[in-house]
Order: C-alpha cells, then sequence, then structure tokens
C-alpha cells in the first residue's frame, strides 16, 4: 500500500497524526496541572481515523465532528494555535473562547464544530449534504463522524434514512472505539455489525482497520468518489480504541489493563512510523518539530486576549 | 451533625427508597460501575443489583418513555439523565407524554427524572443551561431544585413517593459540596418554601445554585448594617406562593435571584405572585430581579462566573434598593 504514495505525503500524514497525539497529551497534562477548566473528550489512540479520514477530503467539503473531534478539526486543517487557544478560552481561539473543547468550528475551512451532544450533528450534516444537492455544487460532500454509542440514538436512524432516500452526498464515518462511556458494544447493542446497520438504509458500506490510517485515507479517498459518481450516501465504520479515559473523569473502572495494552501496541502512529520505516533521526526530527508546533501553540494561548461580554452579546444574533 | 456531600445525600436518599420498595429502579447512562457522570450513583449497582440500577444506551428518548410506561404499570423508576440539556432530546417524552399521562388515562406515574443543571463547571453552553421555567410551564409536572444535602436527600425521598412525574434538577456545582444530614429518616413535602436566613430589611426569593450565593451576600452585607431575609423556594411546582407573599408584606423589599436567563425566566413568576396579592401594597420599592442575560453560556471561565448574579451583583443592586 505505501509503495502507492510519495514518503513526503506519508510523511506528512504522521506529522498530522504526531500533532494530533501532543496537542491532546498536551491538554491532558494542562488539565490535571488545573492550567485549562471544563472538561475534554480525547482521542488518544484514535489518531489514525480522525486524521486518515480528514485528509482524504477536499477542502471545500464539510465535516461534522463529534465531542471527540480535536484529531478530526485538527486533520480538517483547523489551525493548531487557535483550537489551542480555544481549549483556553481565549478570543483568538476557533469559537472565540465562547466553546470550549466540544464546540470548535471553523466555518471557512468546512468544519461545522465538534459538538456536545451526541448525533445531533448526523442531520445537520444531512442540511449541508441537501445544499450541496440542491446548489448542485461539484465535487463537494459532508461528512459527518460518529461513535459506536450514538449509533443508539434516534436521530442517527433518522439521519442515515432521510440521507439515503433522498440520496445525499454523505460520507458517514463510524468511528467504532468499543465503548459508549463506559460500556462495551455488545452491551449496548445486540447486533455489533455496525457494518449492518447500512443494510436497512440500502447504504453502501465498508468496515475499515481504524488504526491504520491509510487504510482509513484509501477508503475514506474511494468512498468520496462512489459518493460523487452514484448519488448516494456512503457509511465507514472504522474500528479503533481510545487509549485515554472517557473524559477529564474517569477511573478506567469498567476496562482492564491487558486490553489497554494490546491496543497499546496496535497504536496507529507507531504502526505508520512501521510502513514508512523511518529512521531513529528521522522519527526525533519530526518529533521535535511537533513539540516546538505545540509549544507555539501553547504560548500562543497563554498570550492571547480574553473574550469579553460585548462578544458574547454580539454573537446570538445574525445582524 | 454529621456532614455529607450533596451527591451522597440524593445518592443516601434514592437507596433507602430502594431498599424499601422493591418497585423503585433507577436507571440512566453509565451509572453502574462508572457510577454516573457525577458519581451520585457511585456503589448502588455493587448493593442494589444490576437489575435496579441499570446502564442505558444513550437513547433518551427510548427509555424516558420506558419510564413512563414501567411507572403506568406498578414500577417507580428513577432516571438519571446525565445534562439537563439532555431533555431537548426526549422533548416529546417529557412534554407530550410524561406530563399528559394522568390527563389522558386517569393513570399515575409516578417516576423521578434527575439531572444535572446550571453552570459553574465549564462546561459550555450545550451542558449548563438552567431550563426549570420551561418545565414549570408544562402542567402535569412537578419541579424540585433542592440547593443543601440536606433539601437534596428529604425532597428526592418525596420525589420518589410522589405519583406524578417529578423533574428533580441538581445544581451541578453543588455534587462535591458538604452539609450536614441527620442519620435519623426524614422526607421534605414537594412545594415547601424555606427560610434559609430571617432578615427585616429586604427580602432574597431564589432557589437552586444561587441559594448558596445569596447567602454569602447576606452575611457580607449584615456586616454593613443590612438585614436580608432568603427565602429558598425548593421547589417551582408546587409553589409556595404563601411564603412568598409573607416575606415580601414582612420586609416590603423583594430582589428575585435565579440562574437562568432572566428574560421570560421564573422570577417573573415569582414577582407576579407579589403583585397580584395584597402583598403589593406592602411594596416600598420595586421589585428586581437578576439572572443570566440573553445569551448562551459562555466556555470562558472568568466570562462564566461574571455573567451570572455574583455577590457584587447582588450587593449592588441591594444596596440600589434601600
Ligand atoms: C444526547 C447526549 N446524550 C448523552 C451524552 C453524554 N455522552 C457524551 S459522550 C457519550 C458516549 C458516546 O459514545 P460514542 O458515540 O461511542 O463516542 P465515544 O465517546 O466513544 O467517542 C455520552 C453518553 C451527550 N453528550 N449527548
Ligand atoms: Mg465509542
Amino acid at each position: 500500500m505505501k509503495n502507492k504514495y510519495d514518503k513526503d505525503f506519508l510523511i506528512y500524514l504522521l506529522e498530522k497524526m504526531m500533532v494530533v497525539r501532543k496537542f491532546e497529551e498536551k491538554i491532558q497534562a494542562l488539565f490535571s496541572d488545573g492550567v485549562l477548566h471544563g472538561t475534554t473528550h480525547l482521542g488518544i489512540g484514535e489518531e489514525g481515523t480522525a486524521v486518515g479520514a480528514t485528509m482524504a477530503l477536499e477542502n471545500q467539503d464539510y465535516i461534522f465532528a463529534t465531542h471527540r473531534g480535536h484529531g478530526q478539526v485538527i486533520g480538517k486543517g483547523a489551525d493548531v494555535n487557535a483550537v489551542m487557544a480555544e481549549m483556553f478560552g481565549k478570543k483568538t481561539g476557533v469559537s472565540l473562547g465562547l466553546g470550549g473543547s466540544m464546540h470548535l468550528a471553523d466555518i471557512e475551512k468546512g468544519i461545522f464544530g465538534t459538538n456536545g451532544i451526541v448525533g445531533a450533528n448526523l442531520a445537520i450534516a444531512c442540511g449541508t449534504a441537501f445544499s450541496i444537492k440542491t446548489k448542485k455544487e461539484k465535487d463537494k460532500i459532508a461528512v459527518a463522524f460518529f461513535g459506536d454509542g450514538a449509533t443508539n440514538e434516534g436521530v442517527v436512524h433518522e439521519s442515515m434514512n432521510i440521507a439515503s432516500v433522498w440520496n445525499l452526498p454523505i460520507l458517514f464515518v463510524l468511528v467504532n472505539n468499543g465503548y459508549s462511556v463506559s460500556k462495551k458494544l455488545f452491551e449496548m447493542t445486540k447486533n455489533t455489525n455496525l457494518l449492518e446497520r447500512a443494510k436497512i438504509y440500502d447504504m453502501k458500506a465498508y468496515e475499515v482497520d481504524g488504526n491504520n490510517a491509510l487504510e482509513v485515507f484509501e477508503t475514506v479517498k474511494k468512498a468520496r468518489e462512489e459518493i460523487l459518481k452514484e448519488n448516494a450516501p456512503i457509511l465507514i465504520v472504522a474500528n479503533t480504541y481510545r487509549l485515554s479515559g472517557h473524559s477529564k473523569s474517569d477511573n478506567n473502572l469498567y476496562r482492564n489493563q491487558e486490553e489497554i495494552e494490546k491496543w497499546q501496541n496496535k497504536d496507529p502512529i507507531k504502526a505508520l512510523i512501521g510502513v514508512i520505516g523511518c529512521s531513529k533521526d528521522e522519527i526525533v526530527a519530526l518529533e521535535n518539530n511537533v513539540d516546538n508546533i505545540i509549544k507555539e501553540a501553547v504560548d500562543f494561548a497563554k498570550n492571547s486576549p480574553e473574550p469579553t461580554i460585548e462578544d458574547i452579546l454580539d454573537r446570538v444574533y445574525a445582524k | 451533625m454529621r456532614k455529607i456531600t450533596y451527591a451522597n445525600a440524593i445518592k443516601e436518599g434514592i437507596s433507602e427508597e430502594m431498599r424499601k420498595d422493591n418497585s423503585v429502579f433507577i436507571m440512566g447512562e453509565d451509572i453502574g460501575v462508572y457510577g454516573g457522570a457525577f458519581g451520585v450513583t457511585k456503589g448502588m449497582i455493587e448493593e442494589l443489583s444490576k437489575e435496579r440500577v441499570i446502564d442505558t444506551p444513550v437513547s433518551e428518548t427510548a427509555f424516558m418513555g420506558l419510564a413512563i410506561g414501567s411507572a403506568m404499570t406498578g414500577l417507580k423508576p428513577i432516571v438519571e439523565l446525565m445534562f439537563s440539556d439532555f431533555m431537548a432530546v426526549c422533548y416529546d417524552q417529557i412534554i407530550n407524554q410524561a406530563a399528559k399521562m394522568h390527563f389522558a388515562f386517569n393513570k399515575k406515574v409516578p417516576m423521578v427524572i434527575r439531572t444535572a443543571s446550571g453552570a459553574g463547571t465549564g462546561a459550555s453552553f450545550q451542558h449548563s443551561q438552567s431550563l426549570e421555567q420551561m418545565y414549570a410551564n408544562v402542567p402535569g409536572l412537578k419541579v424540585v431544585m433542592p440547593a443543601t444535602p440536606y433539601d437534596a436527600k428529604g425532597l428526592i425521598k418525596s420525589a420518589i413517593k410522589d405519583d406524578n412525574p417529578v423533574v428533580f434538577l441538581e445544581s451541578k456545582e453543588f455534587y462535591n459540596d458538604e452539609g450536614e444530614v441527620p442519620l435519623e429518616e426524614y422526607y421534605i413535602p414537594l412545594g415547601k418554601a424555606d427560610l434559609k436566613r430571617e432578615g427585616k430589611d429586604i427580602s432574597i426569593i431564589t432557589y437552586g445554585r444561587m441559594v448558596k450565593t445569596v447567602l454569602e451576600t447576606a452575611n457580607q452585607l449584615e456586616k454593613e448594617g443590612i438585614s436580608v431575609e432568603v427565602l429558598d423556594l425548593r421547589s417551582l411546582v408546587p409553589l409556595d406562593t404563601d411564603a412568598i407573599i409573607e416575606t415580601a408584606k414582612k420586609t416590603g423589599r423583594v430582589l428575585i435571584v435565579h440562574e437562568a436567563v432572566k428574560f421570560a425566566g421564573f422570577g417573573g413568576e415569582i414577582l407576579s405572585t407579589i403583585v397580584e396579592s395584597d402583598a403589593f401594597n406592602y411594596l416600598k420599592t420595586n421589585i428586581k430581579r437578576l439572572g443570566l442575560g440573553y445569551h448562551p453560556i459562555p466556555f470562558n471561565k472568568s466570562l462564566e462566573k461574571e455573567v451570572f448574579p455574583t455577590i457584587e451583583k447582588i450587593t449592588k443592586q441591594v444596596k440600589e434598593m434601600m
């Protein structure tokens, strides 16, 4: 698979994943130190899916991220400094510091935000796909990310049905990390073959190893072409795992260390490094570079101004 | 007296009722081994079994409706909704179904919807709202908002015993706050306000998260020679109109403080209760209200504090009214 791509591209993909990883590790540390407030959902271990999928998209495509969306948003091209500033609640943040981790948006880049309400993003994504179709925009799709837990929300069924029967240009990316907070997939859903969800909508579906960024990338690219050609939505089920806890307040009581270690061995970043065959020096250089990006982002965030009450009032209604 | 947290007080109240009555059960997202998003149900599954402390899929509409159906057929469900904002996801079941079942079928619906309400934890605008006025506006529902561990325990026990759907709004900022709770069993009837502090110059009528801020303000104002009476409504439906009227008559000055958006908020109802009664004739100055401005709740830490009634804002308002 790797021979199809030049090394520069592979390194670029790897670097993006490393940025997401180190971004999340940094905010995890900042939360522990009490620098950041509120809560956050880290996707450490899910970078293969988040970055692999978003890098297969075009600038003009729309994405609707989940609550666990730092990787999805950065993968689609959100400015790391501005995302970090949002985590700090600063005015230079992607949502003016008024939203935080669950509300990271950059409409110019087609990023219609992470979302705090599980499943809600699918319906809105259908709306943007409807718009693309109505306006006959070429070479453009909408993408909605959602989790295995979200599949049990009514809105997910309703959205997939309407997308299918109205032939909307939308890609549903199901990030199956096997857990809905503390509950395993089989405890919450009888049929754990999530690919079969597509059947009842007569929708095409692909399953991928979500920890294999290249496989995710290729499948999303292919699905994108097919959606455009066949005028029909597609479901991709990406199987992955979150190594981090569900949110800031998670004691991991619902899973064992053995399972976590098993997945640590399938770390998507290590996997991609293996595929590329990076030398030690190359990795060190990459890591240094990424460390600098993150350090710069933190400095930027720290030195940014706070939003004001006027900023809030200004944003409630369109004028 | 021993002190326990607001979260543990609620857990104690629920556990006591569950031990006494096998028809009571609790369900919600991650309330089992995980112990709930705010730790309220921690340890309950071990004591009371997974048949009665039930983890649900992320399917709010289904489990809210399921609660209604089970309540109409002999069980007494307690539903934990992780955040009160998520009620919007299952609004139909609450507004059109639960609230209407007794009217439609003359059938009791003894259920409790427990949920974390309000701001103060940096959870941003989809996880911080105070939506109580929306439920108070739907006949058929009861609406309870405890502000102390003592009240929380006594009220949850009465809510569970009640034969109607009760929306029980817990202030998420309070979960780890400790307060005195006696070991002996007790109930607090729904619809009884509590005079949290006696005073003679001005009455502040409040409920929920603002009770704490208002009491702190009252203590400060005492030192400046202003004697503040603080009435905690504890429940909005039923509403203790007698207590509201009585305190208004007593001090002749009324300030209403709540966390919810001020415009079209519950404060308007409190104010009307006073001016429509003979207490109106006792007023020495206009009634005032403090609440959230007309905007969503910002994530930014200092703004999240500033946009709500603060000690400074309440103090300033009180002084203007003296
Ligand atoms: C409507 C709604 N219900 C519940 C929640 C609380 N919640 C946040 S994330 C989550 C689990 C979702 O699981 P999944 O879709 O698999 O995503 P993951 O967290 O695994 O990334 C829950 C229940 C929410 N945010 N919105
Ligand atoms: Mg999941």
